[in-house]
């Protein structure tokens, strides 16, 4: 995490989040975890399903549902459209997904008030 | 006190007397077909359990498993899972242990009959093995689309008119229903085709604890613990991304076992002394894996809501699971379906320092100019740079200096003979294009057959799923 001008912060996903994603044919899903419970508070209100949508640009062409899972810290992207056909039509050498959840963690947040 | 223990013991001991457990072991033994192989043997090995389940279905195994079906009616099944029951049959006989799996793939009598003459080589009498038929519904497509069945695609809403030609498998996924069967005729195999993962791991559950086909809290807890278990090591800090470095002995990782108790309850955990880590974090990595919406987790047998699911620490490496609540089944199956959908290859070369990206690149450039030349047809055509791009698509950050980059490529489309002229336009480009370049070595890029997926929903009353038990 650093400082940046202003009393903005960017914090990296990875450093407050774990994830894990996978398919289901041509839908792919990642679910990301908060590593503490006062994180899960930062992910519910930045991490919106148009914020993931947009930086999927060029990697998912359907749409981005959020869900969430508040037991256990949790939400849950699905990104449709996003695996190149699926299955073994998708010629991606990822085709089933499963590095997503390690690209969406690269993303930063910018957070006002943390 | 001490009354409140004598009352539990004598309990446990009648609750035993008269058949029911106070808790079963369950472990999965693989996640996929390929999976570790030494791993169910050390589960019936390494400590106590009481059911071994394996899965070996992912979406499209199916179809690969029937078009092994149509070129030897002996094959369709999962192989591995012969000398495998082969190497832990004396364990499992000797200890009871009964194994449940949809290893089965598009031809469970056929498995069913390898195990059988197996056991019989091994001498191993009043074996009882069980196969679950019925999921398989491609020979009724045109009887169901003639009932009003639409089969239409689930998750684009396509008519199955413009692929019904080319269908290679249709099955569906059934429940736990006919392996609770077969387990109360006394099967110590069962062997199904198309089950639903996580209803390997409940069939032994209702068949132990008696619980009723409406019971649906409990029906979802027992889903809950399936999921959990139903990819193997993933739950045992395999693919853990949260601390990886942290999770001990990789290289001896212990498969996930679920204690379950009678009210749904249960406790993930492994063997002692074997590698990996089971914590809340690993668990939670499971529990988000291959889900769409968490409060409606569909499976034949239920809807569980993950959203319910309450997880707790309570030693090393074991996590309880409780609270879950579960909702009716519906009244819908989902059928997987492939098909046919022309042909593909992928075709790699290594480009070294300097510039290799830019070397690749230009490969890239060269390589489309000539198939565009050669008037070939592709439906699509892909590059990706690994080391450079394929995980981060547009969103690889450009870096300095690569030492060196794979240039893969790959084109699919409806003509075999066009892809086949991909995958001899991928080798000249050592001598033609850019410089330092390597690892095309030995092999040409093949066509392969390109299978689809279609996933649909069909009545649940449209499939009858059978069961039969024989004895060795």
């Amino acid at each position: 995490m650093r400082f940046t001008a202003g009393a903005n912060m960017k914090i990296r996903l990875l450093d407050i989040a774990h994830g894990r994603s996978g398919d289901k044919g041509n839908t792919a899903n990642i679910g990301i975890i908060a590593r503490e419970e006062k994180h899960y508070r930062l992910l519910v209100k930045y991490l919106t399903a148009e914020r993931v949508q947009a930086y999927f640009e060029g990697i998912c062409f359907g749409g981005v549902e959020r869900f969430e899972l508040p037991n256990i810290g949790a939400l849950n992207f699905v990104l449709h459209d996003a695996l190149g056909g699926g299955g073994t039509r998708s010629l991606r050498n990822d085709s089933q997904g499963k590095t997503l959840a390690s690209v969406l963690l690269r993303m930063e947040l910018d957070v006002p008030d943390f | 006190m001490l009354d409140f223990e004598v009352f539990g013991v004598f309990a446990v001991r009648f609750l035993e007397m008269i058949g029911e457990r106070s808790m079963i072991r369950i472990g999965c033994g693989q996640g996929f077909w390929g999976d570790l192989l030494r791993a169910p043997i050390d589960l019936v090995r390494k400590g106590p359990l009481d059911y071994l389940v394996m899965d070996f279905l992912a979406e499209l195994t199916m179809s690969i498993m029937h078009k092994q079906r149509l070129r030897d009616p002996m094959l369709g099944y999962a192989k591995d899972l012969v000398p495998l029951l082969d190497t832990i049959l004396p364990d499992i006989v000797s200890r009871n242990i009964k194994v449940i799996t949809n290893g089965g793939g598009a031809n469970p009598a056929a498995c069913r009959d390898a195990v059988r003459s197996l056991a019989g080589k091994a001498g191993v009498r009043g074996l009882r093995i069980a196969v679950v038929l019925g999921d398989d519904v491609l020979p009724r497509v045109d009887e169901l689309l003639a009932h009003g069945v639409a089969l239409d695609n689930m998750e684009t809403g396509e008519s199955i008119a413009g692929i019904r030609e080319r269908l290679t498998s249709a099955n569906a996924y059934l429940g736990a229903g006919p392996i609770v069967e077969a387990l109360r005729q006394g099967a110590q195999i069962v062997l199904t085709g198309r089950t639903a993962d996580a209803s390997l791991a409940l069939a032994p559950m209702i068949a132990e604890f008696g619980w009723s086909p409406d019971d649906w809290d409990r029906l979802a807890a027992g889903i809950v613990a399936g999921h959990i278990l139903e990819c193997g090591a993933q739950s045992t800090g395999g693919n853990f991304t949260g601390d990886w470095k942290a999770v001990p002995d990789l290289a001896r990782i212990g498969f996930p076992i679920a204690e379950v108790h009678p009210d749904g309850t249960s406790v993930i955990t492994k063997h002692p002394g074997t590698g990996g880590l089971v914590s809340c974090a690993t668990v939670k990595e499971q529990l988000v894996y291959e889900i769409g919406d968490p409060a409606g987790y569909t499976t034949p047998d239920c809807v569980a809501d993950f959203t319910t699911v309450r997880l707790r620490e309570i030693g090393p490496d074991r996590v309880e699971v409780s609270g879950v609540r579960g909702k009716p089944a519906t009244a819908f199956l989902k059928v997987s379906m492939s098909y046919h959908d022309g042909y593909s290859a992928v075709g790699t070369l290594t480009y070294s320092w300097p510039e290799a990206l830019a070397k690749a690149r230009k490969a890239d450039e060269i390589l489309r100019a000539r198939l565009e030349d050669l008037g070939l047809r592709f439906q699509e055509i892909r590059t990706e740079y690994l080391g450079y791009d394929s995980c981060f698509g547009p969103l690889a950050r450009e870096t300095c200096d690569l030492n060196e980059v794979v240039l893969r490529v790959g084109v699919r489309g409806r003509e075999r003979r066009d892809v086949d002229r991909f995958c001899r336009e991928i080798a000249p480009l050592v001598l033609t294009g850019p410089p330092s370049v390597t690892g095309y070595a030995g092999t040409r890029p093949k066509p392969e057959d390109v299978i689809a997926f279609w996933p649909a929903l069909i009545p649940r009353i449209a499939v009858a799923p059978e069961v039969s038990v024989e004895e060795t």
